[in-house]
């Protein structure tokens, strides 16, 4: 795709501006909310504006194919996924939510897509790693972060905390602020991990690398040799 | 013997109290002194350090290193990237529990005689991040000789740390055998303190005593 500078006063229908008395609720929402209402029907829960951005809530279930369409169809173009994030409200009755933010650079749109996720039941949504590759690490965070489970997602695992870590997902607001275990215990099972575990042998299988790496590494990765010095 | 003695004007007066020159008529003299003081000498003059900066202290410690505050005029103008050719580790800023297997192996890497500084207050005691992530004070990991306190320290607070490891390092006897010993840790549990020792130098102090340890 090729992208072309858009200047101010040049006309064209996406060129750049500075939104002026954004109102704090309300207002106009982003064209791909009424495109979303008029594709998925009732999958839309609902439609909120709040200063200037667009945010929709959805179905759990269908937030892949929404997010695909998003990204695919030619009039929304959303070619960016710049977070995925949860949140956990202080209000343990509420449900918790996950985000994504979706940025077209095509039509200088964004727009928030939120799911509930009801408490008690499993945390578990549907990956939009087959469409955003980008999304690889954003979910290894919140799952590391939050413990919502990304079905469809290649490589699941902590990202931030190392991965032997037992003390759950520190976000989550039943998480005590210094860890569930005694200094000790955490500093011992700090030292119990391997720091080259996951971060030398097995990140290059991840990248690919293998046909560029000299061949006595490869001849240690495919003995299935974990760590090295 | 045709040699004259100096211990006075020599030594003492330019604060060498350990050395004596002798001059002959000659013009060709010699020195003599304890080996102790030749060796810490030596080496308190010669730092190499290893840095590990993992947070805001590294860039005070950059400044140290720069040109207006000069490390290199304590000998220090090597930064050692290598564990392997470095005498004096100085951790600069924070470290998580991710870490603490690094900053462990790190110091196991690094050749005897070797020294430790702890820079600012992430790195000696946790600091403000007194939660589920972070080291309280690395000290629980590797053994530490001088902390210097500030969030982040000035240049002149490192300096003056560094200034005190050079004085302690020219106390040291080569008579004491311990001083070289490398540190022991327990082999289960890989902690060289007890566990009950590194519960209570964590235990919240200052502000963070009012913090709860859980949330709802």
């Amino acid at each position: 795709m090729k992208f072309e500078i858009v200047k101010p006063g040049s006309g064209n229908p996406v060129e750049p501006s500075t939104p002026k008395n954004v109102p704090n609720r309300g207002g106009e929402a982003n064209p791909s909310g009424a495109a979303l209402k008029a594709q998925f029907g009732n999958a839309i829960l609902r439609i909120d504006v709040v200063n200037g951005e667009t945010t929709v809530l959805v179905e759990t279930a269908k937030v892949l194919d929404i997010v695909r369409w998003l990204h695919d169809d030619a009039t929304q173009s959303y070619e960016y996924l710049s977070d995925v994030t949860a949140v956990e409200h202080r209000d343990l009755s509420m449900p918790m939510e996950v985000v994504w933010h979706l940025r077209s650079i095509k039509y200088r749109r964004f727009v928030r897509i939120k799911t509930q996720l009801q408490k008690g039941a499993k945390l578990e949504v549907p990956s939009v790693w087959p469409v955003y590759k980008g999304a690889d690490w954003l979910e290894r965070e919140c799952y590391d972060m939050f413990g919502i489970t990304f079905a469809g997602h290649y490589d699941l695992r902590r990202i931030l905390m190392w991965e032997q870590y037992k003390e759950g997902f520190p976000l989550r607001k039943d998480f005590p602020l210094r860890g569930r275990f005694s200094r000790s215990e955490q500093l011992r099972q700090a030292l119990d991990a391997n720091p080259e575990a996951k971060y030398s042998m097995e990140e290059l299988k991840v990248a690919d690398a293998f046909e560029e790496l000299p061949l006595d590494m490869r001849a240690r990765i495919a003995s299935g040799e974990k760590t090295g010095e | 013997m045709g040699l004259i003695t100096k211990p006075e004007a020599g030594g003492a007066e330019a604060g060498m109290p350990h050395i004596v020159s002798a001059e002959p008529a000659g013009g060709e003299g010699w020195v003599t002194t304890r080996l102790d003081f030749l060796v810490n000498w030596g080496r308190s003059n010669s730092l190499w350090p290893m840095p590990f900066g993992t947070a805001c202290c590294a860039i005070e410690f950059m400044a140290t290193a720069a040109s207006k505050f000069d490390l290199a005029r304590f000998g220090m103008e090597r930064m050692s990237f290598s564990p392997r050719q470095a005498d004096v580790l100085i951790c600069a800023g924070r470290v998580p529990f991710k870490l603490a297997p690094v900053l462990r192996r790190i110091w196991e890497q690094m050749p005897q005689p070797k020294w430790a500084i702890s820079m600012g207050a992430c790195a000696s005691s946790g600091g403000m991040f007194d939660n589920y992530a972070v080291v309280q004070g690395i000290d629980t990991i590797i053994p530490v000789d001088v902390y210097v306190p500030g969030c982040p320290p000035r240049p002149e607070g490192l300096i003056y740390g560094i200034m005190m490891l050079q004085k302690k390092i020219m106390t040291e006897r080569m008579s004491n055998k311990s001083l070289r010993d490398e540190m022991d840790p327990d082999p289960i549990s890989k902690l060289y303190i007890p566990a009950s020792r590194i519960d209570e130098i964590s235990e919240p102090f200052g502000n963070s005593v009012h913090q709860t340890r859980s949330a709802p």
